[in-house]
C-alpha cells in the first residue's frame, strides 16, 4: 500500500551549514503523496517549503531521513540516476518560468527530450503537440521574450509535460502573474490533474491559488503544522 | 544527441559573435604563427640538408700547409706540401673509401665567340664518387686519362650555359688557357654550397693534365688539397688519426715539428651547421607555440566568463534532466568548435603567409602535411585542455545554487 505512493518522506531532516553553524530548515517531515493528488504547500517565508520542494525535485538532498520517489529510494541513487528522475518522472514549473532566452518555444519545450535521447523530428513533433495542448499553436517559433508572462508559463508547463511525468512540482507558478492569468494557469494544472491524472504539488503564498488544490500542507519553522482539507484550513486563516 | 549539442554550441557562439571571433582570433594567430615558423625553419633546414647532400658524405679535406717566409705567414695551401703520391698512400688506408687529389686553378675558357672565366680543377675519377656527383651527359674521364694526361674536360652546368647556351657541348672542343680540350661529359646540377658558392661553375680535367699543361709548378706532382672519404661516419676519428700519422711519416716530419698540412672534417662542420639550423627551427616553433598557448588561455578565459553568465541556464538544464556529462559535453564542444575553426583559419593564414614570404622575400619555406597536422592537433588539444576546466566547473554546479543565480 505504501509502495504505490508517488512521494513518501520518512523523518526527513535538512540543515544548512553556515558560518554561524548549522541552521535546521526541515524538521522530521513525514509526508505521503499518492497518485492523482493535488497538494498545495503553504507557509511563511523561511518555513522550509522551498527547500522541501527542492528535495522532492531531486535538486537537493536531505541531511537525513528517507525520500522515496516513485518507488525508488533517492539516497541510494547516483547523480546520473537522479538526472534521469528529473528528466522522466518529474516536471518542474518555476515562478520565473526559466525558459532559455535564446531558444524558441519549440526548442524550449523539446529540451528535456534532448537529454532523453529522442531524435530531432520526434522532439519537434511532440513539442508542437504540447504547445497546442496549452493553447499556443501559432507561436511555436517565437522567442520567450516575445510572448506574455502567462504564455511563458504555459510554455514552461508544456516543457514539464513533455516526458509524461508522474509528478509536477510547481514552485509559486503564479507568483509573477496577475489574478486573471493566475486563474487561467491554475485551470491548466487542474485539467492536468483531473483529466490526465498527473500528481501536482504546488507551493504558493496565495490562499486563492491554494483553493484549486484538494489537499493542503502547511509548513511552519520546518515542521508540518497542518495536513488535510483545503477549505477548512483556509477558512481558519480568514479569521483574524 | 551529439547533433543537438553541436547545434546548441553553435547557437551559443552565435549569440556572442564578436566575443567568439576574438577568442578564435587568438587561436588563428597562434596556429598561423606555428605553421609559418615551422615552414621557415624547415625551409632553412631543407637548404642546409641539400647543401650537405651535395657535398658528399663522411668527407675530409686535407690542405697543404702554410708557410712562414721572413715573418710573413701565408695561409693554408700556400706551400705545395701535398702530392698525388700522398693521395695514393691515403687511399691505401683501411678507414678510407676513396681519395681524390685536387689541383685547382682559374682559367679563361673559350668556345666559338663565347668566353668564360671559371675554376678548373685537376683531379681523378674518384672525385665524382667522393662528391657523389653523377654525370648527366657523355661520360667521365678514366684512370688511363689521368695516367696519360689527356686533354679532356667535364663541364659543370653553369659553364655549359655560359659557353654553349642550349647546345649540346659533348664532343665539342673548347680552349682552356689557349689549349684545346675535348668536352667528354657534363655533370648534373648541384646548386649552392654551404657557403653559397655555385658549385656548378667549374670544369674538371685529369689532375696530371692540370699539373703539366695548365698550372705548371716548380714542384711536379703537387696538389693544393686532397678530398678523402671515410668508409663510415664512425670511422672518421680513426681515419683522421691514421692520415695524420701517415702524412707526417711521408713528409719526414720530426717528432716536435708542426703538421705541414691541415685535415678538416667537412662533415663535422656541415653537421654543426645542420644542428644550428635544427635548433633555430625548434626555437622558432617554440616561440610560435607560446602564442598558441596564449590563444588557449584566451579560450579558457572566455569559457569561464560564459559559464558564469549562463549559470542559470545550466541550472535549468540540470533541473530538466541534464546529466553532468551533458553539461560537460556542451561546454567542451563550444571550446572545441572555437579552437577548431580558429585552427582551420589559422592554417590557411599560416600557409598563405608562408607562400607570400616565399614569393615576396624569397625565403625558403617547406610546408609539410606533418607540420599542418601537428599545428592542428596541438590546437585541438589546447581547445580541449583549456576548455575542460570551465566545462567541468559548469558540470559540477549544484542545481539549486545554479537555479538561484541571478
Amino acid at each position: 500500500m505504501a509502495s504505490d505512493a508517488v512521494v513518501r518522506t520518512e523523518h526527513l531532516y535538512k540543515q544548512y551549514d553556515t558560518e554561524a553553524g548549522p541552521v535546521p530548515v526541515l524538521y522530521d517531515v513525514n509526508l505521503e503523496i499518492r497518485p492523482g493528488e493535488f497538494v498545495a504547500i503553504m507557509g511563511p517565508s523561511g518555513s522550509g517549503k522551498s527547500t522541501f520542494m527542492n528535495i522532492l525535485g531531486c535538486l537537493d538532498l536531505p541531511t537525513s531521513g528517507g525520500y522515496i520517489l516513485d518507488g525508488s529510494d533517492v539516497s541510494t541513487l547516483d547523480k546520473d540516476q537522479l538526472a534521469r528522475l528529473r528528466n522522466k518522472v518529474i516536471g518542474f514549473v518555476f515562478q520565473g518560468y526559466n525558459l532559455l532566452p535564446r531558444a524558441n518555444l519549440v526548442e524550449n519545450v523539446a529540451l528535456p527530450l534532448v537529454y532523453a535521447g529522442v531524435a530531432r523530428a520526434e522532439r519537434t513533433h511532440r513539442a508542437e503537440e504540447l504547445l497546442a495542448k496549452v493553447g499556443l499553436t501559432t507561436h511555436s517559433r517565437y522567442a520567450p521574450n516575445q510572448i506574455s508572462g502567462g504564455q511563458q508559463q504555459r510554455v514552461a508547463i508544456a516543457r514539464a509535460l513533455i516526458n509524461t511525468p508522474r509528478l509536477i512540482l510547481a514552485d509559486e507558478p503564479t507568483g509573477n502573474l496577475d489574478t486573471k492569468t493566475s486563474i487561467e494557469i491554475m485551470k491548466v494544472f487542474v485539467e492536468l490533474n483531473q483529466h490526465d491524472g498527473i500528481t501536482v504539488v504546488l507551493v504558493t503564498h496565495e490562499p486563492d491559488i491554494a483553493t484549486f488544490a484538494k489537499r493542503l500542507v502547511r509548513f511552519v519553522d520546518g515542521c508540518v503544522t497542518h495536513d488535510g482539507n483545503v477549505s477548512r484550513e483556509l477558512m481558519e486563516e480568514e479569521k483574524p | 544527441m551529439t547533433g543537438a549539442m553541436l547545434y546548441e554550441a553553435w547557437h551559443a557562439m552565435g549569440a556572442n559573435r564578436l566575443r567568439s571571433f576574438l577568442t578564435m582570433l587568438g587561436m588563428m594567430i597562434g596556429v598561423a604563427a606555428v605553421i609559418m615558423m615551422l615552414a621557415v625553419g624547415q625551409g632553412a633546414q631543407f637548404m642546409v640538408d641539400q647543401s650537405i647532400a651535395s657535398m658528399g658524405s663522411n668527407l675530409f679535406i686535407i690542405l697543404s700547409g702554410s708557410s712562414t717566409s721572413g715573418g710573413v705567414r701565408l695561409g693554408s695551401g700556400a706551400t705545395p706540401t701535398l702530392t698525388t703520391g700522398d693521395g695514393e698512400a691515403i687511399a691505401e688506408l683501411s678507414t678510407i673509401a676513396a681519395v681524390a687529389p685536387v689541383a685547382p686553378g682559374t682559367a679563361q675558357l673559350v668556345y666559338a665567340s663565347n668566353n668564360w672565366s671559371t675554376a678548373v680543377l685537376g683531379t681523378t675519377p674518384r672525385y665524382l664518387d667522393v662528391r657523389d656527383w653523377p654525370i648527366s651527359a657523355g661520360y667521365a674521364f678514366t684512370d688511363s686519362d689521368v695516367r696519360a694526361g689527356t686533354r679532356v674536360a667535364l663541364l659543370g652546368v653553369t659553364v655549359v650555359r655560359n659557353l654553349f647556351g642550349d647546345d649540346n657541348p659533348v664532343g665539342r672542343t673548347i680552349r682552356i688557357k689557349q689549349s684545346p680540350f675535348l668536352v667528354i661529359g657534363v655533370l648534373q646540377a648541384k646548386g649552392q654550397s654551404l657557403t653559397g658558392q655555385d658549385q656548378d661553375d667549374a670544369v674538371f680535367v685529369p689532375v696530371t693534365t692540370a699539373q703539366r699543361k695548365l698550372f705548371g709548378s716548380q714542384f711536379p706532382g703537387s696538389v693544393r688539397f686532397i678530398m678523402a672519404q671515410a668508409i663510415s661516419a664512425q670511422a672518421m676519428p680513426a681515419a683522421e688519426r691514421e692520415m695524420t700519422q701517415l702524412l707526417r711519416q711521408r713528409h719526414h716530419l720530426p717528432e716536435r715539428a708542426d703538421n705541414d698540412f691541415d685535415i678538416r672534417n667537412l662533415t663535422a662542420l656541415a653537421n654543426a651547421q645542420a644542428e644550428t639550423t635544427r635548433v633555430m627551427s625548434i626555437m622558432l616553433g617554440a616561440i610560435a607555440s607560446v602564442s598558441l598557448l596564449v590563444g588557449g588561455i584566451g579560450i579558457m578565459n572566455i569559457m569561464l566568463v560564459s559559464v558564469t553568465e549562463r549559470t542559470r541556464e545550466i541550472g535549468i538544464r540540470i533541473a530538466i534532466g541534464a546529466r553532468e556529462r551533458d553539461i560537460l559535453t556542451q561546454f567542451l564542444l563550444e571550446a572545441i568548435i572555437i579552437s577548431v575553426i580558429g585552427c582551420v583559419v589559422g592554417v590557411i593564414l599560416g600557409v598563405g603567409a608562408a607562400v607570400l614570404a616565399n614569393v615576396l622575400a624569397k625565403v625558403a619555406v617547406v610546408i609539410t602535411g606533418a607540420s599542418v597536422m601537428l599545428a592542428f592537433l596541438v590546437a585541438a588539444a589546447v581547445g580541449i585542455f583549456f576548455g575542460f576546466y570551465p566545462a567541468n566547473k559548469a558540470a559540477r554546479l549544484k542545481p539549486i545554487d545554479a537555479l538561484r543565480y541571478q
